[in-house]
């Protein structure tokens, strides 16, 4: 039987991310005293200290910054899924995420560090839509 | 600082019994073996150990298993660089006169995973909520994506990196303990099955059952063991995230962190350096260590290691015990880079030709640990 791929579980700061996706927006953190974004969500800006902090929506575009292809050695619900691409991307607004860029062929040749890529609203189930990109 | 140069030596260092594909003995059985042999190697009981360092394994429980009543101990688990961090928690400790013989250990049955310490997050951590929905292939995808960055930025290549691969099995061919033995060619690790892009299976440490332990006392103490002393001349510790999608930057590790304060204690540059055993991971774990610690420019990694300028009789000797890539590799390799270093710097292999670096007198230990998160660094030097 093959095993259900893992679902975060928010818990009460990130629950904002998580709702933002569910409603079809990409909300992340944003520091209303150095006025860098934060991301993962955090009780505090990791970098300057403040407590202040605001969620802005992002407009969905970003680039690439890194990326691995998975052919072995991933999870084990995972494995009828390989290859794919796990991939960081970096949005307009500064910061880096996680994320399985799809509708592109999975080969170094194909994925390139800086093409230009935007969000697709993935739902995993009933709680949780998940943040995926696609080139642009 | 330089107070604490020189005033602590390893003075006993061992395996388990054996290493390899062992499904007859358990961790903590691995665990006591490493310990009592580097007791034996050192000329000591273990009766006469008064602290512990272990990770992944609390402290708790090896002592508990051991049978020792500590009075002092430290559980910092980072990953597979604790074990080079200990040493310098554990110099510190006995130049304050803490503790006086300390016992740094790690055992894992990482391939038959017999009587395993437990392991793993949950689906609310920052790892499960942010990167486990992706699919990310734990360590080894997490190095993988930090090295397209290395590739993008600076040009290096999958055959530079695969340099180090064929170098570390040359070394490998020469220690009968080591797992992987046969020659290796560049051509074999580029087109040998994918892992991860960039890594193919030759890029990735190895899978295997073992433990190793060291015993580090004063220096006074160490002058009447069985064996020349290693000082600890130097160490410093570094780290700056623990998930790989929070690293600040692909290409700068933490070692650029924990490596200046060990050169400067110990009074010596990366010149001074007679030989490097450097956590390899991964290959890209060791180009970028490289970088980090000033032994090339940044960026420079690949041209440094090509030529085969870590193998034996090249310029750079690294890794000789054929490293987590072929001599062993149970999970967490650090502990097994400060065995092999005062083993160069005792002139062990002194009857064993190109397997001896030359007059070896300072060494550098360096571990890398979780997702290129923490790094330890220590230079030893010959008594």
């Amino acid at each position: 039987m093959a095993q259900d791929k893992p679902l975060p579980v928010p818990d009460p700061v990130t629950q904002p991310y998580w709702d933002g996706l569910n409603a079809g927006e990409l909300r992340i953190q944003r520091c209303r005293s150095c006025e860098k974004a934060v991301f993962y969500p955090r009780a505090l800006c990791p970098h300057c200290g403040s407590r202040d902090l605001g969620w802005i929506t992002c407009s969905g575009r970003g680039t690439l910054h890194a990326f691995t292809i998975a052919h072995r050695g991933t999870p084990a619900a995972f494995k009828g899924s390989t290859p794919y691409v796990v991939a960081m991307v970096e949005l307009e607004e500064g910061a880096r995420v996680m994320t399985n860029l799809i509708d592109v062929d999975p080969t170094p040749e194909a994925v390139k560090i800086g093409m230009a890529v935007e969000v697709v609203f993935e739902k995993a189930s009933d709680a949780i839509t998940l943040a995926k990109f696609r080139p642009r | 600082m330089m107070g604490l140069s020189g005033r602590a030596a390893i003075v006993g260092a061992a395996e388990s019994d054996a290493i390899g594909i062992l499904p007859g003995k358990s961790t903590l059985q691995l665990v006591a073996e490493a310990s009592l042999n580097a007791a034996e190697d050192a000329g000591l009981s273990i009766r006469d150990i008064d602290a512990v360092f272990t990770a992944g394994w609390r402290p708790t429980e090896v002592a508990e298993y051991l049978g020792i009543a500590p009075r002092f101990f430290d559980g910092t688990q980072v990953g597979g660089s604790s074990y080079v961090i200990h040493v310098g928690h554990a110099a510190a400790a006995i130049a304050n006169g803490l503790c006086e013989v300390a016992l740094i250990v790690h055992g894992e049955s990482g391939r038959s995973r017999i009587g395993m310490f437990p392991e793993g997050g949950g689906p609310q951590l920052p790892a499960g909520q942010f990167e486990a929905p992706y699919g990310l292939p734990g360590a080894v995808g997490s190095y993988a994506m930090a090295c397209s960055r290395h590739m993008h930025e600076f040009g290096t290549t999958r055959e530079q990196l695969a340099e180090i691969a064929v170098a570390t099995r040359k070394w490998a061919a020469m220690n009968p303990k080591a797992f992987s033995r046969d020659p290796l060619t560049i051509e074999e690790v580029v087109s040998a099955p994918l892992i991860c892009w960039p890594f193919g299976k030759l890029d990735c440490c190895l899978v295997t059952d073992a433990a190793g332990a060291v015993i580090v006392t004063s220096l006074e103490r160490a002058r009447d063991c069985r064996m020349r002393p290693i000082r600890v001349l130097g160490f410093g510790e570094g780290l700056d995230h623990q998930i790989i999608s929070a690293m600040p930057s692909y290409v700068h590790g933490p070692g650029r962190i924990s490596g200046p304060p060990a050169f400067a204690m110990a009074g010596v540059t990366a010149a001074d350096i007679d030989v490097a055993q450097i956590y390899d991971s991964f290959t890209y774990t060791v180009l970028l260590t490289l970088e980090d610690l000033g032994f090339c420019r940044k960026g420079e990694g690949g041209a440094f290691v090509a030529g085969q300028r870590t193998a034996p009789g090249g310029a750079f000797p690294l890794n000789t015990s054929g490293g987590g890539l072929s001599y062993t590799h149970p999970g967490m390799f650090g502990i097994f880079t400060i065995i092999e270093a005062v083993r160069q710097l005792r002139h062990e292999y002194a009857d064993q030709g190109p397997r001896q670096v030359a007059d070896a007198a300072i060494g550098l230990i360096h571990g890398t640990g979780g997702r290129l998160s923490a790094t330890g660094t220590a230079i030893l030097g010959r008594d």
